[in-house]
């Protein structure tokens, strides 16, 4: 008698959801656009002075990641909702936290990892040193998985409400506020030449805990919504 | 076979018919739901062995649905339990799932793949059946061989139907739960479904369905579970 694997289960759901992204290119742009063109508007709507970009620049940068992240995350179990998909997720015999850490980590590579890709050529837009660079990147790679970890939570508790996307702000943009403050405050400190280890770990343990964490509350909260 | 209620429900005593899995049982104990203080159903009570067919009938809004997401577990009862082999599904779910197929009102399959890609993915994910094949599967369903590469969006809400159904063939389950199966199935393809059904029952598989249509399953016999009369 066959059984069933989790580990093709993982990959299934992984490589399942990578392919659905890419037949929706079009939709996985959106969120990416957005970021691009939120954070270009500062310097139009600012005095383009260099050294102000320079001093807004971490800031601007994270807080259009946030507001991409939120664009993104309201797709992440929406459609499996309405086709029926999520009940069957419920319903294979594997762990459910371990199937959302697959979907979570399909969002991350979707929608997380293009905005490392794009944040060097904004960052030179706005006039962030090369010293910025590579902690800009570092808080990305670090900030970018934490916001698709707590934002799944959020999405599975509205995904069964009828505009669930401004609960879903209401709900999870406080959540990100720790790694705002954390992943500013280090893009902004190494301009600055201070040292950033700090901030650098305290993004680190925010991703150890919600890790840990999210998947598990996720799959309490997906159950909770199909009940 | 047994099934019965307060007085909402009446039974049909028919007889076990075939032993492969015999020993598999799943029970509804003094199952209630109820929606806006009120009760849909109370002290709903049947038992299911292996190579019996449950057609569970009511009208609308009498719970059929419920009472299925019940049984599946995702659903949880007001009160009473679910039992399958003696013990209650919640103290091992997973095992239970692992005997579970279910084909409920949303279809389970993603427009945006192909109905070949949708099957091998539903193998994947749980537990497959020995030797299944997705391209098997779909030939067995009768879909035209030009279904197999179109996106399940471009099929026609049949062969939609058809290609969720396949699921019941992809997996090894015992029991199946199957919401509305017949639904925008043509003369041929509720034929189809009669047929998979009764061999699931003759190879000591069992199932739930809800339908309002009269079932003619060759060589087993259907129990009938009316809700909310």
């Amino acid at each position: 008698m066959s059984e069933a694997k989790l580990g093709t289960a993982f990959i299934s759901l992984l490589r399942r959801d990578l392919m659905l992204a890419y037949r929706h290119r079009a939709q996985m742009m959106n969120p990416l656009l957005f970021f691009v063109i939120v954070v270009s508007l500062f310097p139009l709507g600012l005095d383009p002075e260099p050294e102000l970009l320079h001093t807004i620049a971490p800031g601007v940068i994270w807080v259009a990641a946030l507001l991409a992240a939120m664009l993104s995350l309201d797709n992440m179990f929406r459609s499996d909702f309405e086709d029926g998909s999520l009940e069957q997720l419920l319903l294979t015999p594997h762990p459910l936290p371990l199937l959302v850490l697959a979907k979570i980590l399909a969002h991350w590579l979707v929608s997380g990892l293009p905005l490392l890709l794009l944040a060097p050529l904004l960052g030179m837009l706005l006039n962030l040193g090369s010293e910025s660079l590579f902690p800009l990147l570092a808080t990305l790679a670090l900030g970018t998985p934490v916001l698709s970890l707590i934002g799944s939570i959020g999405v599975a508790l509205t995904v069964g409400l009828r505009g669930g996307g401004v609960l879903l702000s209401l709900l999870i943009l406080p959540l990100f506020i720790p790694v705002l403050i954390f992943a500013a405050a280090a893009v902004g400190n190494a301009g600055a030449g201070l040292d950033i280890t700090g901030q650098l770990a305290f993004l680190g343990s925010l991703l150890a805990l919600a890790f840990a964490l999210a998947p598990l509350a996720t799959a309490a909260a997906l159950r909770i919504s199909l009940n | 076979m047994w099934v019965g209620a307060g007085s909402s429900v009446f039974y049909e005593s028919g007889e076990t018919s075939h032993f492969m899995r015999e020993q598999a049982r799943v029970e509804a104990v003094g199952l209630a739901i109820s929606r806006n203080d009120r009760y849909i159903f109370t002290d709903l009570n049947f038992s299911l062995e292996a190579g019996q067919i449950l057609q569970v009938e009511g009208h609308n809004g009498s719970g059929k649905t419920t009472m299925l997401r019940i049984l599946c577990g995702l659903t949880l009862p007001t009160d009473g339990e679910i039992r399958w082999c003696g013990e209650n599904i919640r103290k091992n779910l997973a095992e239970y799932h692992a005997q579970l197929a279910y084909v409920g009102h949303a279809p389970g399959i993603k427009d945006d793949l192909t109905p070949l890609e949708n099957l091998s993915l539903a193998g994947a994910m749980d537990r497959p059946r020995d030797g299944a094949n997705a391209e098997q599967v779909l030939e067995r369903l009768r879909l035209p061989a030009f279904c197999d590469d179109v996106p399940c969006r471009n099929l026609s809400a049949g062969q939609r139907r058809r290609v969720a159904l396949g699921r019941l063939l992809m997996l090894d389950a015992q029991l199946w739960v199957l919401d509305e199966p017949f639904t925008a199935l043509d003369p041929a393809g509720r034929r189809l479904v009669e047929e998979l059904l009764s061999e699931h029952a003759k190879a000591g598989g069992m199932a739930v369905m809800t339908t309002h249509h009269a079932v003619n399953l060759d060589g087993c016999t259907v129990h009938r579970l009316q809700l909310g009369t």
